[in-house]
């Protein structure tokens, strides 16, 4: 029962900070709602027992990627609030969108709800610890070894890239 | 072990995700400004994860877990590369707001 209850609490924290993260206009704001949205989705990861995952979570998105986040609102001295205003249209036109996705969305995981999704049944077996989620990145024959070697390129090519980007170009 | 799916069923968190998911293009769509359209596609990204790890543990299956595990991956390079290109656009026009960006209709 405590479960349930920590459950709306957490969701309701997420959605509410995901949604202050949009709507507040200094973006160190922003970033800060952002911050904890992302703490309350690690705290989802530790309700499914899924602790390496969330540790990960809570290191990449909290530590590595909001800082850099922080990092470049604070280069380029955004917060004076100077963002002109949007014409009232097109707000409109993304309310609107808004509540035809989530209608869209949400109807279909209701419909699903009803008929398609059975009860969840504990075995008891152990699918989710380190040494098993290790097992399957790794293993020799069906793991994921070849995307993981796939991931350093793709890290080593975003490190290049950036650096090649937002480096000063020289005037000729 | 317990979990959480024992005790409410996998569709609250379809509906957690799914909201999440659509405040995110909520805030693709409302903001022009550039770093928060960053913000909005990472909790876009997060909604999906959630909803991995929810399904990861309700077939109890690891699969899921690790392919979260490339999902941030690839967040972290998005957000390095995207956050340079919005620092040298911020180098040339002097704003981050998405309307300046016309140069391309002619």
């Amino acid at each position: 029962m405590s479960l349930t209850i920590l459950f709306y609490i957490l969701a309701a924290i997420t959605l509410a900070t995901a949604f202050l993260t949009i709507i507040s206009r200094n973006t160190i704001h922003s970033a800060i709602y952002l911050v904890i949205c992302f703490f309350s989705i690690g705290g989802h990861y530790l309700m499914f027992n899924a602790q390496f995952l969330a540790i990960v979570h809570i290191i990449v998105y909290a530590g590595a990627i909001m800082v850099l986040f922080l990092f470049t609102v604070m280069l380029m001295n955004l917060n004076k609030e100077d963002e002109p205003h949007k014409p009232i249209l097109s707000k409109l036109a993304a309310v609107i969108s808004l509540c035809l996705v989530a209608l869209v969305l949400l109807a279909a995981f209701i419909k699903a709800q009803q008929t398609v999704i059975p009860e969840y049944v504990a075995s008891g077996e152990d699918y989710q610890s380190i040494k098993v989620l290790g097992q399957v990145l790794l293993d020799d024959k069906n793991g994921f070894m070849v995307p993981f070697e796939f991931a350093s390129i793709l890290l080593l090519v975003a490190m290049v890239g950036a650096v090649l980007l937002s480096k000063k170009e020289k005037l000729n | 072990m317990q979990n959480i799916l024992q005790e409410i069923g996998i569709h609250n968190y379809l509906f957690l995700s799914a909201l999440l998911f659509c405040i995110g293009i909520f805030g693709v769509l409302y903001r022009r400004n550039a770093i928060v359209m960053f913000m909005s596609i990472e909790i876009m990204l997060n909604a999906v994860n959630l909803l991995f790890v929810a399904f990861s543990t309700y077939h109890q299956d690891a699969q899921g877990q690790v392919f979260v595990f490339f999902s941030m991956a690839v967040a972290a390079a998005e957000v390095a590369v995207g956050l340079a290109i919005v620092v040298s656009i911020y180098r040339n026009m002097g704003s981050i707001d998405i309307d300046n960006l016309k140069n391309l209709k002619g």
